[in-house]
């Protein structure tokens, strides 16, 4: 077939944004999404590559050229057909992805800073469905075995939602009294809409996944009794439990983790404070400490809870912070301070127990470390303080502690990581595991992956078992 | 999710006892332990102990003290109403088993929270001493149920209207030294305020009676995710809703407890004056 050029590169178009003046006034989504003769001109940019390194780098594999090919046409329907069958929820992949360390990273437009905006044509179709009510067609052949689902974050939904579409009978578990996992409690409105989260979370009922909402699987039910109920399990339980830093001062009042911080105000909503009852308290000034994805949120929320300075404490510089370009892009527009190559050394409270100060170090980058980044090295000598009300701490999370205390008899790795082989599976026959369970903090399409791959190594298990018996 | 009120009724003046349909939680709950409720769409998640339970009704009882605003909230529900969320049993159970002569401290509200810990422990074979106070005699509860299920019960008010004038801590010590020459008290369990609960642990501390604490930190979520809860033991960081809620009250940092407790206190006031307003516009 002869290669058709449909355009030759030219400039990414822009996406409308709100202006960051009136953005940190409301929870609202910051892109304001493409329109339609946005979305087919960034489409036609595409230069349908051989290879397609898109697709390659895409860690679900996602048809990512073919669905550019429907959208340049107007076809959205199709190119919603063919994203859905590798991913259950694009409307979220494509605004939470990096994209610049995969799909978009490899693109050769990326190069001259105009890579394929694949991650808003995504959104926009799934976005584009979702108005119109179009919704994936299969017809489920009910099967008989019963499959439990610990947890309901990325890993949890996408294993579901494949489960489902092979026959069994599925429950979701989550402990909290809304399902989604960090997409609802963590991720912020202003990224992630709530109804997005809501409606896709809604296509589980629909599909007849039966979620049970505040139950904590170890308390509610003991785990082992869990194995003798079901076929087989997936363990999606996340990486939620707070890493805190350790210094002086730490229990002083205006210190949070930024799961607390970001659980009140995303999923207890009190920045609708008096609306809703969860209430926070913050500062004039608030020091976010941490320069990932965790910490730009947390920042860009204080904007928005009306805290006059926000700044991120970082012991790096900007280039090795690991947050989402796009995410520190917006916390500078929005007048964030990036405060590079500092870490705290005590918080500082006080008479009434309430912080006032942190004492900081200034650091240096010395030799790459195992993570690849220069290693930070503190020079000594250099203390200074910050006057400032409230930190909060995005220092990263491990697996949740409680859970693998009542399941002992998985094994874990010394950061609490549960083992799993090739297919997923734990060491325990039957039960399988993925995500940031798994992995500790990695992201939403990872996570998503290996909800997938689990539920295919489920369906195979079951079919097997069903073969030799 | 929906749990439907059977039963809501008026303790004492600010006292409130509800029971709620909770399949989840009266299967599996145990002594000690407590679920976080929410009341609807908009409410706060708050932890209240579950002081008792009826396996056969699959309900809970809960009793608490309408302190701000969610628990005036739901102290003004009717049976018939529902109580949106309910999560549960969280926390360690208390460890029950036959430890011989044992004191269990109870204050304000707290008498609830420690009332399925005395049957429990008189059942588990002790001989319990209850020891409860409140201000007054009409914010005093629970009195019938204590004597039925303790050995003993003495009762201390602030203004001396029923039983000893003054602190339960000043009972404790007393008890403590009326046991000595008949095996001593082996064990004391407190749950009230938490002035009452160090007062308690510095009674015992030179008698070298092991005590036990519950900590009442302001939590969230309950399943060791937000660090809200944290408490220092012997300096160590604690996580009340997973690591506790009971503790060895020698080694609790109380005043850090005391003090973390206040953090929103401004914010609450907010809310309860936001309330009221809203209620009397209602009425
Ligand atoms: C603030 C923040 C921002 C982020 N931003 C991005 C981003 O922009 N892009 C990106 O790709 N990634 C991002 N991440 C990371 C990403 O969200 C996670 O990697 C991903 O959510 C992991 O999915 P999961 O399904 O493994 O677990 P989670 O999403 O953590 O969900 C686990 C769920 O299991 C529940 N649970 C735990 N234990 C039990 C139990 N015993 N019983 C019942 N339920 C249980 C929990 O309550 C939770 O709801 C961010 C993370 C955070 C915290
Ligand atoms: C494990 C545990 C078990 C508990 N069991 C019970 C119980 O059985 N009965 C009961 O009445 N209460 C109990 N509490 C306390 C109860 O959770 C609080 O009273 C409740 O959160 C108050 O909510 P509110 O919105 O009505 O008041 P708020 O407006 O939140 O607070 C009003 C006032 O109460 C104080 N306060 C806030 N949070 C707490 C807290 N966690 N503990 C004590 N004071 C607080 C505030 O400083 C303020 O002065 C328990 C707490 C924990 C952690
Ligand atoms: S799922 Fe993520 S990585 Fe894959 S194409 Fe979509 S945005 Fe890119
Ligand atoms: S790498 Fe870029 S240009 Fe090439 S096919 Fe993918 S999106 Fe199109
Ligand atoms: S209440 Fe969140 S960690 Fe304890």
């Amino acid at each position: 077939m002869k290669k058709k050029r449909i355009d030759l590169g030219g400039y990414r178009v822009q996406m409308q944004e709100q202006s960051p003046e009136k953005r940190i006034k409301n929870f609202q989504s910051v892109p304001l999404g493409y329109s339609k003769k946005e979305v087919v001109k960034e489409a036609k940019r595409c230069l349908q590559c051989k290879g397609i390194p898109c697709e390659l780098d895409c860690p679900i594999n996602m048809k990512i050229l073919e669905m550019i090919r429907e959208i340049a046409i107007e076809n959205f329907e199709k190119a919603f057909f063919i994203i859905k069958e590798d991913n259950p929820i694009p409307a979220i992949t494509g605004r939470v992805c990096p994209q610049e360390a995969q799909c978009e990273g490899v693109c050769p437009l990326y190069q001259r800073g105009h890579g394929i905006n694949i991650g808003k044509l995504e959104a926009f179709v799934a976005d584009w469905a979702r108005m119109k009510g179009i919704k994936e067609k299969f017809q489920i052949e009910e099967k008989q075995q019963k499959v439990a689902v610990i947890g309901s974050g990325p890993a949890g939904i996408s294993c579901a939602v494949d489960l489902r579409k092979f026959g069994y009978q599925v429950t979701i578990f989550e402990a909290l009294h809304k399902a989604g996992g960090v997409l609802q409690y963590g991720i912020p409105a202003f990224r992630l809409p709530t109804e997005i989260v809501d409606y896709e979370i809604s296509y589980l009922d629909e599909i007849g996944v039966d979620i049970r909402l505040d139950f904590f699987v170890g308390q509610n039910i003991k785990f082992s009794e869990l194995r003798n109920e079901y076929d087989a399990i997936f363990i999606g339980t996340g990486a939620g439990a707070p890493l805190f830093i350790n210094i002086p001062g730490e229990n002083l009042k205006g210190v949070y983790s930024a799961n607390e911080f970001l659980i009140r105000v995303n999923l207890m909503k009190a920045y609708k404070f008096l609306e809703f009852d969860t209430p926070i308290v913050c500062g004039e000034t608030i020091g976010v400490i941490g320069a990932g994805n965790v910490a730009m949120d947390a920042a860009r929320c204080a904007l928005r809870l009306g805290v006059e300075k926000v700044y991120i404490l970082y012991r790096r510089t900007k280039k090795e912070a690991p947050a989402r370009d796009e995410e520190i892009q917006h916390a500078l527009e929005e007048g964030v301070v990036l405060k590079e190559l500092i870490s705290p050394n005590k918080f500082i409270g006080d008479d009434k127990g309430w912080l006032k100060e942190v004492e900081l170090f200034k650091m240096e980058l010395g030799d790459t470390d195992a993570s690849g980044r220069p290693r930070p090295i503190k020079i000594e000598g250099s203390e200074f303080v910050l006057k400032m009300e409230t930190i909060v701490e995005a220092l990263g999370s491990m697996p949740n502690r409680l859970f693998l205390n009542k399941a002992p008899e998985l094994e874990v790795n010394k950061w609490g990581q549960i083992k799993v082989d090739d297919n997923l599976m734990t060491q325990i026959p039957g039960v399988y595991a993925g995500g940031d369970a798994v992995r500790g903090n990695a992201t939403v399409i990872l996570a998503l992956g290996d909800g997938r791959q689990a539920a295919a190594s489920i369906h195979k298990q079951i079919e097997q078992h069903k073969a030799e018996t | 999710m929906n749990h439907i009120i059977v039963r809501i009724k008026n303790l004492s003046r600010e006292n409130f006892l509800i029971e709620i349909k909770a399949p989840h939680v009266a299967e599996r709950f145990q002594p000690g332990q407590f679920v976080i409720i929410r009341i609807n769409e908009t409410g706060e998640r708050i932890p209240l102990t579950v002081a008792d339970v009826n396996r056969a009704a699959k309900t809970i009882t809960l009793i608490f003290q309408a302190v701000g605003r969610t628990t005036m909230e739901l102290s003004t529900l009717n049976e018939g109403d529902f109580v949106l969320n309910c999560v549960g049993p969280l926390g360690n159970p208390s460890e029950i088993k036959k430890f011989g002569q044992v004191a269990c401290v109870g204050g304000g509200t707290g008498i609830a929270c420690i009332y399925p810990l005395v049957r429990a422990l008189a059942k588990a074979g002790n001989e319990v001493t209850a020891i409860i106070g409140a201000r007054n005699e009409s914010m005093l509860i629970l009195e019938k149920e204590m004597k039925a299920a303790a050995a003993k019960t003495l009762i201390a008010t602030d203004d001396g209207s029923k039983g000893h004038h003054g602190f339960v801590t000043e009972v404790l010590h007393k008890t403590i030294e009326t046991y000595k020459n008949s095996g001593g008290i082996s064990r004391v369990i407190t749950i009230g305020p938490i002035p009452m609960m160090k007062a308690a642990a510095e009674v015992t501390r030179p008698y070298k009676i092991p005590t036990i604490a519950s900590l009442n930190t302001i939590m969230v979520d309950g399943t060791g995710m937000c660090g809200s809860c944290r408490a220092y033991i012997d300096g160590v960081m604690k996580l009340v809703c997973i690591d506790g809620p009971e503790f060895d009250a020698h080694k609790v940092d109380f005043d850090d407890v005391l003090s973390r407790m206040e953090m929103f206190k401004a914010k609450e006031k907010q809310a309860v004056e936001n309330y009221k307003k809203i209620s009397l516009e209602k009425e």
